[in-house]
């Protein structure tokens, strides 16, 4: 989490040209990319290769990184290096990954809190393991697409934390992708139906995904996608029905003591006999054992017995999400269902039971959030001159602050809509005091312990003073990708205090500039390549958006205040092709400080006449 | 510009929330950091901090109590409704009752049905009450009957924690 994050600029943004952009379901066993092609959102395959990568990562022998279908094979031999389900450990810390239950294969590292994997190729984090799926997406995409692309959205499961988030957006940094939204998961899928078949109404989505399970509720009216609530439960997935069938099997051989490799035969066993099950009333198998082999045979009956606490456990999550919606299940219309394990003939059942109506499952369901992470993806890159749908998102876990006795005071509760900002107003306990802290939590328990630790905030330089005599005003931000931003000022001088973010399972600004320089075989080159083509970019935009103000606005400003834009412009002209890094950030600082008048003017002015029917021009 | 004119609504107690809501989604679809994929990184922060004000608009109007309370703000009302004390006894009898009642209900959720119905009932008798007490309070638009509205809404505010504790209580019997 960062203050003020500053995304990647994209590439080019000359108007009226058609922009490449893709949609990318970053998921914890496979993940996929489409794109629109054509007004049709397709699946983009490699050489017609798999239309979905396993999220698969193995660090091998001589720096050689694989990913995908080839890593899945590895993971059988050399468990130790091939990452499976990365998802799981984004943003997440080492004591809450190393305290489960169930035994990983990998040597798991303390990265000052942060959880990382020591691999024969050094200790990699999650961010990092992630930017490897990514990067193969990347090259998927433009080898398909035959271009550069402009911008990505990438879905993340509604129930993702900030933490969480913000590692999925750092990972994608670090893959040299320019993130235009993140965007919740049944929220893609509900635009992947809700564009096809026009539906309106209120929708569930129910998502069991490989590690994820969430259910949101939507509200679809004239191309308006309105989240009501979401829930859901973040370690909780296809996995652990596989998980389930490991159990039922280790029982069946009387195994206990497990090398690594032979628990990975377990796993991939129990993923086979779980997919022949949605078709077959039972299934007969062989399992290697340490010594010889097991033959036997699952039905049905058995596995639908073994996965009911689980399916259970979905159903309990959608009755309160639904309460949460203010609604009853018989408010909802319709029931998409997304991710492979809805292939399960039981889980289909009992959703059908709990809503009284059968779900729709017409969508490949291991498709649907990629395809419709693609159609929001090519609107938001411009390429839709009628912008006629509207997504708007809610925050999936209250925000609060820890306050005397270790408890948490709610500022921003669960489910309020997105972007949201709220004000606190802190004051000083000691004489003269010119630091403070200020602990955010995110979750909805009371205490303090119970909740998640966002970050920690130390605030600086207040001006000293008497007691209770510093007020300072700390205002939180959520934007739309539900990130949380946060800055502070000392209302009575006015000063803003300046603020110190650690957070708590995340990475620092520094961190992943390190990160991106370390990947880059030329590192410093490189780097300044990067840096100076993402300057440029941003002039550009700042010209052209200046240009187009100046255009239609021109004329409510004074003779004095032109002539000091005019000026600045010429400069940032003159130097955007320099290879001066700071120059160009320089200049484009001074065009921004020279219009911010403008610029809050234009915006007032068509906050006030958007609702007068006026012809107003876009901001 | 307040939250009424930022939505185009008048500035009444009494709103149409079709409307109010068919705006609140013009405005959205306008100024939705969304529209800004392109923008530079500047325009790209006000259309955040835009839509966060778009949407604290909406909700603040959307709800009567949290209107009414940006009503009587606007016209300079101070509503310190944790640190003023009632004066009103009759209602902090009033309030005990209840709260002895949502007590037993508590203890016994399973066996006292019938007395959740009648402290529903009675909760939303008095609410309906209130609020209209309320709206005509504010619509008068004098210093005293402001005060009174003040005065309300800080009643409400109980009801509505008892209200809340009662769904709660409720919810849970269900589960």
């Amino acid at each position: 989490m960062a203050l003020l994050q500053i995304a990647e600029p994209g590439q080019s943004s000359a108007p009226h040209q058609h922009k490449l952009a893709a949609g990318i379901d970053l998921g914890t066993t496979n993940s996929l990319v489409a794109s629109v092609r054509s007004g049709e959102a397709q699946i983009l395959t490699r050489d017609d290769g798999p239309v979905m990568v396993p999220s698969a990562v193995r660090y091998g022998q001589e720096q050689l990184v694989e990913v995908g279908q080839k890593a899945l094979d590895a993971a059988v031999f050399d468990a130790e290096n091939t990452i499976l389900s990365v998802k799981r450990f984004m943003g997440r810390g080492y004591q809450e990954i190393s305290q489960q239950a169930e035994a990983l294969p990998y040597k798991l590292v303390d990265q000052s809190g942060l959880l990382a994997i020591g691999t024969r190729q050094g200790v990699k984090n999650p961010v990092e393991v992630s930017a490897e799926i990514l990067k193969q997406l990347h090259v998927t995409a433009e080898q398909a697409l035959g271009g550069e692309l402009t911008g990505v959205v990438i879905t993340v499961p509604a129930y993702f934390d900030d933490a969480q988030r913000q590692a999925t957006k750092d990972a994608a940094r670090l893959a040299g992708l320019n993130v235009l939204r993140l965007l919740n998961e049944p929220t893609a899928a509900a635009l992947a139906y809700g564009l096809d078949s026009k539906q309106e109404g209120v929708i569930a989505v129910y998502d069991l995904g490989g590690g994820t399970f969430d259910i949101s509720i939507l509200r679809l009216q004239k191309g308006v996608f309105e989240v009501l609530a979401t829930g859901g439960n973040s370690a909780l997935g296809g996995d652990d029905l596989d998980q389930t069938i490991v159990g039922w099997l280790l029982q069946q051989t009387g195994e206990t003591e497990q090398s690594s490799q032979g628990l990975r035969e377990y796993k991939l066993l129990a993923r086979r006999l779980k997919e022949k099950l949605t078709e077959h009333d039972h299934v007969d198998f062989v399992l290697p054992l340490q010594e010889g082999e097991h033959r036997g045979q699952l039905d049905r009956a058995t596995f639908e017995q073994l996965i009911q606490p689980l399916v259970r456990k979905t159903l309990t999550a959608c009755k309160a999400t639904v309460r949460d919606a203010g609604l009853t299940v018989d408010d909802i219309l319709e029931i998409v269902m997304v991710g492979g394990s809805t292939r399960v003939p039981r889980v289909r059942q009992a959703v059908a039971e709990l809503f009284g109506k059968e779900p729709l499952t017409s969508i490949n369901p291991d498709q649907v959030v990629a395809l419709g992470a693609a159609i929001q993806a090519n609107v938001l890159v411009g390429n839709k001159s009628e912008q006629d749908t509207l997504l708007l998102d809610v925050i999936p876990l209250s925000l609060g602050l820890e306050t005397m006795g270790g408890l948490v005071e709610k500022i921003i509760p669960r489910n309020t809509v997105i972007p949201v900002a709220k004000a606190q107003e802190f004051t000083t306990f000691k004489d003269g005091q010119t630091a403070m802290a200020i602990h955010v939590l995110q979750g909805e328990r009371e205490l303090v312990a119970d909740n998640r630790s966002l970050a920690r905030f130390e605030l600086h330089d207040i001006p000293p003073m008497p007691a209770g005599g510093a007020h300072i005003r700390v205002t939180f931000q959520v934007d739309a990708d539900g990130l949380l931003h946060v800055t502070a000022q000392e209302k009575s001088s006015g000063v803003s205090a300046s603020i110190e973010v650690k957070p708590s399972y995340g990475l620092t600004d520094e961190q992943i500039m390190t990160m991106i320089t370390g990947s880059m075989a030329h590192a410093k080159e490189d780097m300044h390549a990067r840096m100076l083509q993402e300057q440029r970019v941003e002039a550009e935009r700042v010209l052209e958006a200046v240009d187009a103000a100046l255009a239609a606005d021109g004329h409510l400003l004074q003779d004095e205040e032109r002539s000091a834009i005019d000026a600045s412009l010429l400069r940032l002209r003159a130097s955007k092709d320099s290879a001066d890094v700071e120059q160009i950030k320089a200049a484009i600082e001074a065009v921004n400080i020279s219009t911010d008048q403008f610029a809050a003017l234009r915006m007032d002015h068509s906050i006030r006449t958007a609702l007068k029917g006026h012809k107003v021009n876009e901001v | 510009m307040n939250y009424f004119e930022l939505l185009g609504v008048p500035e009444h107690m009494e709103l149409d929330l079709t409307v109010l809501s068919r705006h609140y989604l013009e405005l959205q679809r306008r100024f939705h950091p969304d529209q800004f994929g392109n923008a530079s990184e500047r325009d790209r922060r006000q259309s955040v901090q835009q839509a966060a004000m778009i949407n604290d608009a909406f909700q603040t109007l959307k709800h009567p109590m949290s209107r009414a309370e940006y009503l009587l703000e606007q016209r300079g009302v101070e509503l310190k409704h944790e640190q003023q004390s009632f004066q009103d006894t009759h209602f902090l009898m009033q309030q005990m009752e209840l709260r002895e009642q949502l007590a037993e209900i508590a203890a016994a959720p399973e066996q006292t049905e019938a007395l959740q119905q009648q402290l529903e009932q009675e909760l939303s008798q008095q609410q309906q009450h209130l609020r209209s007490e309320l709206s005509a309070a504010i619509a008068k638009q004098t210093a005293e009957a402001d005060a009174l509205a003040a005065a309300t809404l800080r009643k409400l505010k109980f009801f509505d924690k008892l209200q809340q504790e009662l769904e709660f209580i409720e919810q849970q019997r269900q589960d």
